[in-house]
């Protein structure tokens, strides 16, 4: 069983709490990571040393500034594997990323007849944004189903991807089923076809190593949030000549050439796509969170989380009562637990771990098609990151335990 | 702490009444009908109600899917308000609302939630005071006639 990999005690006091007088055990980490001291300090350095506005000031807080601004930028160009800075566009997050690709590229390629091709499976961000696309340019929106194992059907994949897509944007993993995606071969699958690869990476590039350039996916957006840095940044990778290519997602400073009465021209990439002020503080936070998970190393969290998942998800599958989604194999599973208890709903079953101190996730997290296509209203859903250990694991069961005693307790003394 | 808290909010009368809906049913004809929808966890219900000409509420019935607050709620809502006049069950749905909030209430108007006047510990569980409402706030908007679904995005 492997150790913990940070020193949660320091590098995160805000796990090192009571909730409900229980010890706090954090299972939420897919819908947003906790933070180390390392990137709240960088914040405080940024705001309390170096604030000033990028790219216009020629005085010294502003030169600093813009140095670190860009030092993110290459921190994160490094962490992906991307070849070059100028195709890391700071956003919001991966909703913002996958929005701002689907109104330019999407609204500037895709025509009536066209298809945009993406999986039942994801996250509200990579489908609205492009059943929305296809809504307004009369193109056809397809969906590729699930194995009966929850993994991509890559003959689906391969069935529905044809000379009319122009498009194809799959999760590389899925925030329910635990699943990650074989991207190499959509991408290959796609480019075969003349479409385009969107990757929402949001629940990937947390957990493990992501190589955008291997992966040869066109664009690929993910969250900030979600890898211990800030809320309010993430990036979108976008490969350099599609980005030129593209118009600007939005108009205003920061972003321009020159501006005329007439007409403008738009500034160099990456800051053609970061129009106003950015999230500047946010980037350098996500560029020292970036330092953290590079010094513990993606590979060795990667394997710490599969050594958890090993642990716990047996030990769920054999409790009476527990059902998992997705694939049963722990080796085909990431720390993204789906689950439900006998017939309760899972937002009394959240309710419930909450007083146990265990903070899961209940809901359709965010992925309504999916949950109709399992035939679910929602699940429950625990979700690891590195901070979490083994006794966190035998919590979460032992509160799994109880809430069902608790129950069934409950209903045979009203009867 | 651990799970005794939970007895607060759990309480047998609630789990009985969510194991035993009383009037989860759809009814045969109907005058006032809603769908409501509380997106962040995919409840739903839909709520039909007969009025009688002078606006007595003849029959009461819901269907849906939803967790044992959601569904006890509505139960205990649909004993409370049989029989009541419409001013007086948007009345009851006006208390109800308030007291989930935790604003305080003469005793006689929680009397007239019955049983549904165990649900003001819900206060202490915030995530789950829309459980405890949806029921009640598609009663008022069916009586109110505002029939459209309601549809709000969680993050």
């Amino acid at each position: 069983m492997a150790q913990k990999l940070s020193d949660t005690q320091t590098d995160f006091p805000i796990l090192n709490q009571e909730v409900n007088d229980e010890r706090l055990v954090y299972l939420d980490n897919a819908a947003t990571a906790q933070k180390p001291n390392q990137v709240v300090e960088a914040l405080v350095h940024f705001y309390q040393h170096d604030n000033a506005n990028v790219h216009r000031g020629v005085h010294t807080l502003a030169e600093r500034a813009t140095a670190a601004y860009e030092d993110a930028r290459h921190k994160l160009q490094h962490f992906i594997h991307a070849e070059k800075p100028t195709e890391v566009i700071f956003t919001k997050g991966a909703t913002d990323g996958l929005n701002l690709v689907a109104s330019t590229y999407g609204e500037a390629n895709v025509k009536a007849g066209d298809e945009i091709v993406i999986s039942i499976m994801e996250h509200h961000s990579n489908l609205i944004p492009w059943q929305q696309l296809a809504i307004k340019k009369h193109a056809t929106l397809k969906y590729i189903g699930l194995t009966a194992d929850g993994e991509l059907d890559m003959a689906d994949a391969a069935a529905k991807i044809t000379d009319k897509t122009k498009i194809v944007a799959v999760a590389h993993a899925s925030n329910v089923m635990g699943t990650v995606t074989p991207v190499k071969a959509l991408v290959k699958l796609a480019h075969d076809h003349g479409a385009i690869f969107v990757g929402d990476g949001a629940q990937a590039v947390p957990h493990m190593p992501v190589d955008v350039t291997d992966l040869d996916v066109d664009f690929y957006a993910f969250s900030g949030h979600k890898m211990m840095g800030p809320t309010g940044i993430g990036v979108l990778y976008g490969k350099e000549d599609l980005l030129q290519a593209m118009p600007p997602y939005q108009y205003g400073g920061e972003m321009i050439g020159f501006v005329h009465r007439d007409n403008s021209t738009w500034a160099e990439l990456p800051w053609k796509f970061e129009a106003g002020t950015q999230n500047i503080a946010g980037a350098i936070g996500l560029g020292a969170a970036v330092d953290y998970l590079n010094n513990i190393g993606m590979d060795r969290i990667q394997a710490h989380e599969q050594d958890l998942v090993n642990y716990l998800l047996p030990k769920m599958e054999a409790m009476p009562g527990v059902t998992v989604y997705g694939p049963q194999d722990p080796a085909k599973h990431t720390g993204v637990i789906a689950f439900n208890l006998d017939n309760l709903h899972p937002h009394d079953v959240a309710t419930a771990l909450d007083m146990e101190g265990v903070a899961v996730r209940a809901g359709h997290h965010c992925a309504q098609p999916l949950m109709e296509y399992l035939g679910l209203v929602a699940t429950a859903r625990a979700s690891l990151y590195l901070y979490n250990t083994q006794a966190d694991a035998d919590k979460l069961l032992t509160a799994l335990q109880e809430t069902k005693e608790f129950f069934n307790h409950g209903t045979v003394k009203a009867k | 702490m651990g799970l005794s808290k939970l007895n607060s909010l759990y309480r047998e009368v609630i789990l009985d009444h969510a194991d035993h809906p009383h009037h989860k049913h759809a009814l045969a004809e109907s005058t006032n009908t809603i769908t409501l929808k509380n997106p962040t966890c995919g409840d739903v219900i839909n709520l039909e109600i007969k009025l009688t000409p002078d606006d007595k509420i003849a029959d009461i019935g819901f269907t849906g899917d939803g967790c044992t607050i959601s569904q006890s709620s509505a139960s205990m809502m649909s004993d409370a308000v049989m029989g009541k006049s419409k001013e007086e069950a948007l009345k009851m749905a006006k208390t109800f609302s308030d007291m989930a909030i935790g604003k305080e209430h003469p005793q006689a108007d929680l009397d007239e939630l019955q049983d549904a006047a165990i649900l003001s510990n819900i206060m202490q569980f915030p995530a789950r005071i829309k459980c405890a409402t949806l029921s009640w706030w598609a009663l008022q908007r069916a009586l109110l006639e505002e029939t459209d679904d309601t549809s709000e995005e969680e993050s």
